[in-house]
């Protein structure tokens, strides 16, 4: 039995079907990772504020939830190389407002998630107000709602929110040049990291890059194939 | 000195109270203390009127105002504080009218800090209006009638009569509910408020110090009541007649 901790308003990474089941491409790499073993796979859904806490109390055996690669985290975490995945800080907010850089945000109320490694650095470069809120749907329903003038958060998600072809979205757009590009990484705990596990994971990981798994992936859920990946294939394929 | 202390702590220890040393931290955990000082302080305010009001209108001559007042009882104690809140914000906050925001935006006429207000307000003066007719209830009949025969109209009855007396009997279930809104602000973070649990979590998510915070939350929480109980108590000593209450 493997726990993994996962996203489950992530979509498509890792979202819920109506059925109630949870899916998407990470939850797809989960379930490699537990064939790899051969054991069963325990998802369990983690928000960006209590995945690491879960990893470390032992609830979860492993993190594959959009989580970023930072140094402070390394402290913490186990973060399995080579990422897995790469995205950057963008928002999502009304064409009518009339958002086109980063600075236009000063005093504007923006809607966030909690446990966003960005949040800190957005708010303390650009002084937007931010609105906090425990998870996705709750920050994109608020913005919905006009109680904020933009929605800070991944380029993935906020693409992938917009290609979705929702009229709910058909004024808004992704207005501003992403930065802070950002890897994400598989969590493992520390003393997994360089044991056979981590191991693993690890060679996991090549392979995936190597053998355009994780490009096929975004194909297969709909996500525009990531620069990231296609120069990561590259490499890896020309390094054997 | 303070902040020295702390970030020494840090680094020897591994215990890291970053309120007490980094400025951000610091200013977002002052910040979620005040709104939350400043929701509880309203919403108590408004929730004794609401009680007020609710109780005189229960006494009223007309059935209808009367079935109003129950209505309005029972639909706010008898649904979660969460759900409310999530409703006036979601739900009836996109369909009222905006404001400009100053930057050329529109803006919603109220805030997050303002629904949480609105809404614990309601949720509490629901029970603070029970809790009033508890007291009501509990004045004898025949210090009314004396005054009803002494001329009084119903108003001067309520104001110099029923509700002082009504108020010293209810006081302990009345600092209960009030204890529990105070309590209950802890929920307008759901809907983005940046209340002090609010703050907190922004804190742990990032510099991934959760049970720091939670002993912050617990003593500055403990605090909070032990302040609003403290008050209430000088308030009840300074009200006591003997025969009232105790």
């Amino acid at each position: 039995m493997v726990a993994v901790g996962v996203k489950n308003d992530y979509k498509p990474w890792g979202f819920l079907e109506p059925s109630g089941q949870i899916i998407g491409l990470e939850i797809d790499l989960a379930k490699a990772v537990a064939d790899k073993i051969g054991v069963k796979l325990e998802l369990v859904p983690v928000t960006g504020a209590n995945r690491m806490e879960f990893l470390k109390q032992g609830r979860i055996d492993v993190i594959l939830a959009t989580m970023g690669d930072t140094p402070e985290r390394r402290k913490i975490v186990g973060m399995i190389e080579p990422n897995y995945y790469a995205s950057a800080t963008n928002i999502l907010a009304q064409k009518s407002a009339n958002l086109k850089q980063w600075t236009d945000l000063k005093g504007r109320k923006v809607c966030a998630v909690q446990g966003a490694y960005f949040n800190r650095r957005v708010s303390q470069l650009y002084n937007p107000e931010l609105v906090v809120f425990p998870s996705v749907p709750d920050a994109l329903n608020a913005l919905q709602g006009n109680n904020c003038v933009a929605f800070v958060f991944d380029d993935t998600l906020i693409v992938s929110t917009l290609a979705g072809g929702d009229p709910k979205w058909a004024d808004y757009e992704m207005p501003l040049a992403s930065e802070d590009p950002q890897l994400w990484a598989i969590g493992v705990r520390l003393d997994d990291l360089d044991g056979s596990f981590g191991k693993l994971l690890k060679e996991m990981s090549v392979e995936w890059h190597k053998s355009g798994k994780l490009l096929e992936l975004e194909t297969k859920w709909g996500i525009k194939q990531s620069p990231y990946l296609i120069e990561t294939n590259k490499k890896f394929k020309a390094g054997g | 000195m303070i902040a020295a202390f702390f970030e020494r702590l840090n680094d020897a220890q591994g215990i890291n109270f970053s309120v007490f040393y980094d400025e951000f931290d610091r200013a977002r955990f002052l910040t979620g203390l005040w709104t939350t000082i400043y929701i509880s302080i309203v919403s108590i305010l408004a929730s004794l009127l609401l009680g007020l009001i609710g109780v005189w209108f229960a006494g009223s001559r007309s059935r209808i105002v009367r079935l109003l007042v129950r209505a309005y009882v029972q639909l706010f104690r008898n649904t979660p504080p969460l759900v409310q809140l999530s409703f006036f914000y979601f739900a009836v906050g996109g369909l009222l009218p905006t404001i400009s925001d100053g930057h050329g935006g529109q803006t919603p006429i109220l805030s997050g800090t303002a629904w949480a207000i609105v809404a614990l307000s309601l949720f509490a003066g629901a029970f603070n209006v029970e809790i009033f007719r508890a007291g009501i209830e509990a004045v004898p009949s025949t210090m009314i009638e004396a005054a009803e025969s002494l001329g009084y109209t119903r108003l001067r009855l309520y104001r110099e009569i029923v509700i002082p007396l009504a108020f010293r009997i209810c006081l302990p279930a009345l600092n209960n509910n009030l204890v529990n809104l105070v309590k209950t602000t802890t929920l307008a973070y759901a809907i983005g408020v940046p209340e002090l649990l609010y703050a907190a979590s922004q804190i742990w998510s990032e510099t991934l110090n959760i049970r720091e915070m939670m002993n912050l939350l617990l003593v500055t929480y403990v605090l909070l009541v032990a302040v609003l109980v403290w008050i209430m108590g000088r308030w009840e000593r300074a009200m006591r007649i003997p025969g009232y209450s105790w």
